[in-house]
């Protein structure tokens, strides 16, 4: 069977700085895949890789069997938010209709297809209400919520989920994760979705893929979150502590997935930064 | 004589309808993309490049349409890096505002024409210039047509059209080209200084009305076209500067907008 998302020794830069090195691992195709790691460990930059945005220096990444390339028909992506959203007011119906056939030269108008396509994506999150409000109005759960149905449209093979739980509370983060747990399981959808704290996703992932060092370690959760496993990721001693169902990560007394989510709420602006 | 028996008046509805429609479909993209202070930047361009025109004997409309369409191409290529930053814009603006000083001191039988630059004459516009504005116009909105939807998609969602394979750099690129061409013929109306006027100002108005796309292009081109042509009237009856009537009706129209638009919501 043909790995959905296989990295092969692959080295990946961007600008100048090397963000992954020599880095192997597959994930098979249905798989539920939490990508965790320190800000800066590359978590965007895998996921664009795999799009085919940022090609490998060395080694190779392919997607189903074939190279990664921009513009593959069955990838769903939600990219990581860092705007407030579009100035003009445009229902949130309208806002995700654009990325219909978005590539292709012509007016922005939709064939009787594409809004059948777009009402099956919006059903499947239960959007549909949500939909007929201005976009830039919505709450981030409720845009997330959106921008997954979007990343629905045309029943993709492989999801890619840019940090989708960032600036939700934790019951929406739930939410969000169950939602699409769920669509990922009826729909055999391969999902890769990246976060900062591995609690966000316990029970729901099969598989963590951790990135740290410019290195990356695929596996189950029991096995990857360990002191040893993290220490080399993180390149400083690591200590993880199970208790009542949660998992903490420390260095010294500091939690540190803990601490890099604060972070990120202060410089939640910055472009393609992870 | 009534108004539209004057051949001068004819030319004025033509040119500034043309302009007008051009204008706000433009102004609706503008706006979407948050480069609202680029293209106003883009017609003070245009004022070095009408004036290096004069001082080299050429027309200060091919003079306008070579600077800022280059000028449109840098900034679209630069992208976010400066393309979108409000200092960086702003110094240019400044920097080709000093330029066009420079070669109006050089040029100096010129400088009766500055005025109309700077605050447009559309009384003044020959057959010449409106055939050029025709083409101008006709030629971006066919543009517009070919690129409209992929340009929606890249304006709202840079990342995914990215990822979808789209050019974005280049996209943004062919838009400041349309933009610099709308600019030019917008300064013909207006001039460089009020160029907001047409581009802007319809635009804005029109979003906050409405929330489809197409039914805020539509607006906006009605809404500049019945600016444009009721500052004509205005003009011709009070005798008052039509760039001035023009621009009174496009601030009316948009803070009305504003109001009935915060209601709404």
């Amino acid at each position: 069977m043909t790995a959905a998302i296989a990295l092969e020794n692959a080295t990946i830069a961007v600008g100048g700085r090397t963000v992954l090195r020599h880095v192997g691992f597959a994930v098979e195709e249905g798989e539920f895949i939490g990508l965790l790691g320190p800000n800066g460990a590359g978590k965007t930059t895998l996921i664009r890789a795999i799009l085919g945005l940022a090609a490998p220096v060395s080694g190779s990444v392919s997607v189903f069997g074939a190279p990664a390339a921009t513009g593959r028909a069955g990838i769903g992506y939600l990219p990581q938010v860092h705007s407030t959203g579009p100035e003009i007011r445009l229902s949130g119906r309208d806002f995700i209709a654009t990325s219909i056939r978005g590539n292709r030269p012509g007016l922005p108008r939709l064939s009787a297809a594409d809004r059948a396509a777009l009402e099956e994506a919006l059903d499947l999150v239960g959007a549909r209400e949500i939909a007929l409000r201005p976009f830039n109005r919505l709450s981030g759960g409720e845009r997330q919520r959106l921008l997954i149905a979007q990343s629905l449209i045309g029943r993709p093979r492989l999801l890619l989920l840019d940090e989708p739980l960032i600036s939700l509370d934790p019951r929406r983060q739930r939410e969000i994760v169950e939602l699409v747990r769920d669509l990922a399981r009826s729909m055999r959808i391969t999902v890769l979705f990246s976060a900062h704290d591995i609690n966000q996703l316990l029970g729901a992932i099969d598989r963590v893929l951790y990135l740290g060092n410019g290195q990356a370690t695929l596996g189950p959760v029991e096995e990857v979150i360990t002191a040893p496993i993290l220490s080399r990721l993180y390149g400083s001693p690591i200590e993880v502590v199970r208790t009542g169902g949660r998992i903490f990560v420390l260095s010294g007394a500091q939690e540190v997935e803990a601490d890099a989510h604060l972070h990120d709420h202060g410089h939640g602006h910055h472009h393609h930064g992870s | 004589m009534g108004m539209l028996d004057y051949g001068f008046m004819q030319t004025a509805f033509a040119a500034s309808g043309i302009v007008a429609i051009v204008a706000g479909i433009v102004g609706v993209f503008l706006v979407t993309r948050g480069q609202t202070f680029a293209g106003h930047a883009l017609s003070h361009v245009g004022f070095a490049g009408a004036t290096a025109a004069g001082l080299a004997g050429v027309s200060p409309l091919v003079g306008m349409v070579a600077l800022t369409g280059g000028a449109g191409i840098a900034m679209g290529l630069l992208g976010e890096r400066i393309g979108n930053r409000d200092v960086a814009i702003g110094i240019v603006l400044a920097l080709a505002l000093g330029f066009g000083l420079l070669f109006l001191h050089y040029y100096t039988s010129f400088a009766t024409q500055a005025t109309a630059l700077l605050f447009g004459n559309v009384l003044a516009v020959s057959t010449g210039t409106l055939a050029v504005l025709a083409v101008l116009g006709a030629g971006t909105l066919v543009a517009l047509g070919v690129i409209g939807r992929p340009l929606l998609f890249a304006s709202l969602q840079p990342e995914l059209a990215e990822a979808k394979g789209l050019p974005i750099r280049l996209l943004g690129a062919i838009f400041m080209t349309l933009v610099a061409l709308t600019v030019s013929a917008s300064v013909q109306i207006v001039g460089v200084l009020l160029v907001f006027t047409l581009m802007v100002g319809p635009a804005a108005a029109a979003e906050r009305l409405v929330s489809r796309f197409g039914a805020a292009a539509t607006l906006a081109a009605g809404l500049a076209l019945a600016e444009a042509w009721g500052g004509l009237v205005i003009a011709f009856y009070t005798d008052w500067p039509t760039s001035f009537c023009i621009t009174a009706l496009s601030g009316i129209v948009y803070f009305g907008a504003m109001i009935v638009g915060a209601r709404r919501s």
